[in-house]
């Protein structure tokens, strides 16, 4: 599988530090694409290159190239990361145009994509052996290294701690109790709130899993679908025993509704609450009832294990 | 979008697939006119966005004009899991000699379509025994697919050649409609040995709306909905007196299981949406205060794309314009949280550093 870490930060130089790596944006002339590589930028974020059809040739920022194409800003960057802005309904076109053109890391905002344009797209990265995560994702931030996506930079600080979050605001709410408490983030991954995820919950889990230095992971889940318990039911597969703590959004959410996401939806007892936490139980993951239980049952697991 | 079982219905008459006569209406006037185009006996079902209505009694048979005039309007008034009745079917009834079950589903977690079909049908879908699974992709089903699904259920001959058929159909159905769901329930082998779909439930993916303009009279959405909906924000109503409004979807659904673990009732899931721009939360407002029920408003918010100055300036003139009275309760983080409690701090609205304590006054004070 392909490394994400080594796609965000390559690898260690000889002073022992991470590097930023390339990011083009598609879509970066639009009213939040263009607002969000500001603040991508000021981050530190390393944006070389930005894509929006009848703009090439032109420059975000006087200093950005514009161009065409994914291809083309490809071929004049190198860069294997590509952070999507454009409308759901463009989502499918400029998902393949970024895959056909070798990125192998695709971080999709857009919500409202049509499940089928998403199932498409996650052939096609499968095929091409990339990593999409979302869509309808916050995005992917290393704390101190890179932010992709749309997270507000305030909650995070680096740390050992991986947060894995189908919601967004609760992943800024989470992430900034963990900071206060002392925990800071390795990785922070929003896989989205839609019901096919291109990173689903374990895809997530496996990919920082084997980090040497994770101390321990967040579980940040919502009613909806079966992430949680099939995830849960790896973390005993596999024997896994770092500190791992969960918390799952809409326990009082009425049964049939969409509760705001498109995925966020209980059938019957498919994708309840219940059902997540029991799992989560049978794992060994203790589920804070508030975000702000979170980062007290994650210092309880440390000292404990 | 989740069809009703007459709409559904229709669709499936569209793909070829066999389904019992049947007329819909809204009113005991048209009501009476189908009774007399259908003739008796036939069976009055209501039209509702919920399983379990034979139990509640929301299927009858009927067998004569005063039947009809106590039942129609019975089952037209009725609510069930608290779904109003939105129409009436009358339908024949089929000579049943056997129920099976049959459904083509989105697979989350394997992200592929899937097939499930049973010989044991006519029951909810965690009851259905001897289940046949197949994963099929995108939802294409091919002949031979369809035939092994066919035999593994015990279908052989013209049964086996008719279901095959139905199945191809019903993904063509799927595929075509971007169905999230699309189930036959029972699937019924008739006394003369033919098939027939007695029940239909069919969901379809509403982010796919915008290339579906044929299904928009499918759209069933209450003004509060469609107004949400057009200034882009999205919003459950329940029942209680406190309307939570936040940003994000996680974020308020959290905020509203915090509000009910505490003993209070929440009236509202607003989630105000990435986009929210200062008219469109007054919008939201403007919904929440034609809410005779609310009687206070819990907000939480953090700041990341939706600023809560944004948030903060639609209180100030919802506040200026008197559209609101209402007690406000609020919690305030991330982009310009500073900026937006120094603008509230002289209104309606009361601040509190940790949604805990902004839910804990919010419920004494509206149970007042």
């Amino acid at each position: 599988m392909t490394d994400i870490y080594e796609i965000l930060r390559g690898k260690k130089d000889e002073d022992g530090n991470y590097q930023k790596q390339s990011v083009i944006v598609q879509g970066i002339t639009g009213k939040y694409g263009s607002a969000h590589t500001k603040l991508m930028m000021e981050y530190g974020t390393n944006i070389v290159a930005g894509v929006t059809p009848g703009k090439g040739g032109q420059k975000f920022e006087d200093k950005i190239p514009i161009f065409e194409k994914v291809s083309d800003a490809v071929a004049a960057t190198n860069a294997q990361i590509s952070i999507i802005f454009v409308p759901a309904k463009f989502f499918l076109q400029a998902a393949t145009d970024a895959l056909e053109s070798g990125i192998k890391l695709l971080v999709a905002i857009p919500e409202h994509v049509p499940v089928r344009d998403t199932m498409k797209m996650i052939e096609l990265a499968k095929e091409k052996d990339a990593i999409i995560i979302g869509p309808n994702s916050p995005g992917v931030i290393i704390p101190d290294l890179t932010k992709i996506g749309i997270m507000p930079a305030s909650p995070y600080s680096p740390g050992n701690i991986a947060v894995l979050s189908k919601s967004g605001t609760l992943l800024y709410e989470i992430s900034n109790n963990l900071t206060t408490a002392g925990f800071g983030q390795s990785i922070t991954i929003g896989i989205g709130g839609d019901p096919v995820n291109g990173t689903r919950m374990i895809d997530a889990f496996d990919m920082i899993k084997d980090d040497p230095e994770l101390d321990g992971i967040v579980v940040v889940g919502e009613i909806g679908g079966d992430a949680e318990e099939i995830l849960a039911q790896h973390i005993i597969d596999i024997g896994f025993d770092k500190p791992i703590v969960g918390y799952i959004a809409g326990r009082r959410a009425p049964k049939e509704k969409r509760m705001g996401h498109a995925g966020a939806i209980v059938m019957g007892t498919y994708g309840s609450a219940e059902s997540k936490i029991a799992m989560f139980a049978k794992a060994n993951i203790p589920v804070a009832k508030r975000p702000g239980e979170v980062a007290v049952l994650l210092a309880g697991k440390m000292t404990s294990q | 979008m989740r069809l009703l079982e007459y709409q559904a219905k229709e669709l499936f008459k569209e793909f070829g697939i066999r389904v019992p006569e049947s007329i819909a209406s809204k009113d005991i006037e048209q009501g009476r006119l189908d009774a007399k185009k259908l003739g008796y006996p036939f069976v009055i079902k209501a039209q509702v966005p919920v399983g379990g209505r034979g139990k509640a009694g929301g299927i009858q048979k009927c067998s004569s004009d005063d039947e009809f005039e106590i039942k129609y309007p019975q089952i037209l008034g009725m609510s069930i899991k608290g779904e109003k009745t939105r129409a009436i079917l009358l339908e024949k009834m089929a000579e049943i000699e056997k129920e099976l079950y049959l459904s083509l589903f989105l697979n989350r977690s394997k992200r592929c379509y899937t097939i499930i079909a049973s010989s044991d049908g006519g029951v909810e879908i965690e009851s259905v025994k001897n289940q046949t699974i197949k994963e099929v992709g995108l939802g294409d089903v091919d002949d031979e697919t369809a035939k092994q699904v066919a035999n593994e259920i015990g279908l052989k001959g013209n049964q086996e050649a008719e279901f095959v058929i139905m199945l191809k159909q019903l993904s063509k159905l799927t595929v075509e409609k971007e169905a999230e769901l699309a189930e036959i329930n029972p699937l019924a082998i008739l006394k003369d040995g033919s098939i027939m779909a007695l029940d239909g439930k069919v969901m379809t993916d509403d982010n796919s709306n915008f290339r579906h303009e044929e299904l928009a009279k499918y759209q069933e959405k209450s003004e509060l909905e469609e107004r949400a909906e057009k200034s882009g924000f999205s919003l459950v109503e329940l029942d209680g007196n406190i309307a939570v409004i936040g940003n994000g979807a996680g974020l308020v659904m959290s905020t509203f299981d915090m509000l009910a673990d505490n003993g209070g009732k929440p009236a509202t899931f607003l989630d105000v949406g990435g986009g929210a721009t200062t008219e469109s939360v007054y919008e939201a407002l403007t919904l929440i205060s034609k809410m005779n029920r609310v009687k206070g408003i819990l907000v939480n918010l953090y700041g990341g794309i939706v600023k809560t100055t944004t948030v903060a300036s639609a209180f100030i003139k919802a506040y200026d314009e008197n559209l609101i009275d209402l007690p406000v309760f609020a919690r305030l983080m991330g982009a310009e949280s500073d900026k937006a409690k120094e603008m509230l701090k002289d209104t309606k609205t009361k601040l509190f550093d940790s949604v805990e304590d902004a839910i804990n006054t919010a419920v004494m004070e509206v149970n007042k």
